[in-house]
């Protein structure tokens, strides 16, 4: 898609390993690997819960305020608390400055990882109240918004706020008319299509889907299963990074 | 037949499926029954508890705010003055409220007297929830034995959710504190502790104490190692 005008590099190679041809990605991955992930909990003090999330390059910082009295109060609703979401590219994320006022990416991106988030949160359980979700990005390297929704469910249940599952996300893409995982940003430029995926994969739910680009009817169901596949990878990450945030003090402690 | 599928004292996530089967209790908001099985909707620890031929499953929240329960003693900073009420920041997500009835035993005319006179803006207070029904702000009292503006002391903020560990069980830390030290121990529900102590320098340690038990309330065998701290800590600074 948005192909910066420069030639396009060769995107796929094709190997011999082991007696069989494979494709290789651009970075050296194969076409269902993900990027080396690394997740931090607990990152901010002032934060009610906080998390940093990295697929390879992109990095990914989020910060939960709440629950709190909601401001101004004429926004809080009597049944439920409400969610408000910031996802927020930093000027310095890209390779050229991007300006810190808000664009319409910007928004749409807070939108629908808002709506992502409130159905897992239980809000009814925090009537009148606000939680604050702030996403920063502070480098990007494709995939942000689905490594955005990824440290904010952490942040979320770091902070103590009560939710049905943990929220991981993942991008797939179709690169020369391969299916690939967690697409990066040179992939994405050239690529077919771009899928963000977002599930809880304890209530087997999916929580944000979005395609720029074609994919056939065949193509988008292995694509579905292709992330699904990379989430649970991910998840299994989260679930192990918020624990071991506890594990951490405690081997502190005693010794 | 009941399956359990964590152990006990194990630290779960949001998600985790607990158990599951028909002879399964859940005593915590924070665990959800989706059909048969039970799931952790926060980070916390898990306690299982076999009573009969049930099982008795609850979750002990590691974070969280303070969430007011109608009996909770809390301590509360006021806030700003009303006519006829006080408000007071009990560091939850919502305010309490202290009507005027509720805080002296006499007629409160406000033509003619001023609710500054009893409780002025920054004073700290210990009272009561009387009633929260969530669809408005939790209402306090401070009419009562231990109840009322404190006079002396220091307060002490830890997060709400350690409070159940610097009590302990059946009040067996805040004890063992109060014996160690000397010190008069009060725990807020809300996070806040008044403390009064003979001296700064004992005073210190009881602050010191009770910030190693916040950042190690999930760990086991706290109540002895705090012990252990307080005794080091007075002979080290000869107090």
């Amino acid at each position: 898609m948005g192909g910066t005008g420069a030639e396009k590099p060769t995107l796929i190679r094709w190997e011999e390993r082991g007696g069989e041809r494979v494709a290789v990605r651009i970075d050296g991955r194969l076409p269902e690997q993900l990027r080396p992930i690394r997740i931090e909990v607990g990152v901010l003090g002032n934060a009610d819960g906080s998390a940093l999330v990295e697929y390879g390059a992109t990095r990914v910082l989020a910060a939960v305020y709440g629950p709190r009295e909601a401001v101004p109060r004429h926004v809080a609703l009597p049944d439920r608390a409400i969610i408000r979401c910031r996802y927020h590219m930093a000027p310095f994320s890209t390779e050229e400055r991007k300006t810190p006022a808000p664009t319409r990416r910007e928004v749409e991106l807070s939108k629908v990882i808002r709506e992502a988030l409130e159905s897992v949160v239980l809000t009814e359980m925090y009537p009148r109240t606000s939680i604050d979700v702030y996403m920063e990005v502070l480098q990007s390297d494709g995939g942000t918004r689905t490594a955005a929704i990824t440290a904010a469910s952490l942040a979320l249940a770091d902070a103590g706020i009560a939710m049905r599952d943990l929220v991981a996300g993942v991008a797939v893409g179709k690169v020369d008319g391969i299916l690939v995982l967690d697409i990066n940003e040179v992939e994405d430029n050239y690529a077919e299509a771009d899928m963000p995926v977002a599930m809880a994969p304890s209530l087997d739910k999916v929580l944000l889907l979005q395609l720029n680009g074609v994919l056939t009817h065949d193509e988008f169901i292995k694509a579905l299963e292709l992330a699904r596949r990379g989430i649970l990878e991910i998840y299994k990450l989260q679930k192990e990074a918020l624990r071991k945030k506890y594990v951490e003090v405690e081997t502190s402690t005693t010794g | 037949m009941a399956k359990i599928h964590v152990s006990p004292r194990s630290i779960v996530v949001p998600g985790d499926l607990i158990a599951e089967g028909d002879d399964v209790e859940a005593e915590s908001l924070f665990i959800e029954k989706r059909g048969k099985k039970f799931y952790a909707t926060i980070t916390g620890l898990v306690s299982i508890e076999q009573v009969d031929d049930k099982y008795k499953i609850n979750i002990i929240p590691l974070e969280g705010a303070y969430i007011p329960r109608p009996g909770d003693i809390v301590i509360g900073l006021v806030e700003d003055i009303g006519l006829t009420h006080w408000e007071i920041d009990i560091s939850s997500p919502y305010k309490g409220i202290l009507t005027v009835q509720e805080a002296l035993d006499k007629p409160f005319n406000p033509v003619t007297d001023s609710l500054k006179r009893y409780l002025d803006v920054g004073d700290y207070v210990v009272a009561k929830v009387i009633a929260f029904d969530r669809a408005r702000d939790p209402l306090l009292t401070i009419k009562g034995k231990g109840l009322g503006r404190v006079t002396e002391g220091s307060i002490v903020e830890i997060k709400p959710s350690r409070v159940p560990r610097v009590i302990g069980k059946k009040g067996s830390m805040v004890n063992m504190l109060i014996k160690e030290t000397g010190c008069e121990v009060l725990v807020g529900q809300n996070g806040r502790i008044l403390i009064k102590c003979p001296n700064k320098d004992i005073e210190e340690v009881l602050i010191l104490s009770i910030k190693k038990i916040e950042a190690e309330a999930h760990t086991t065998g706290l109540t002895e190692r705090v012990r252990e701290f307080i005794r080091k800590e007075r002979e080290r600074r000869g107090v």
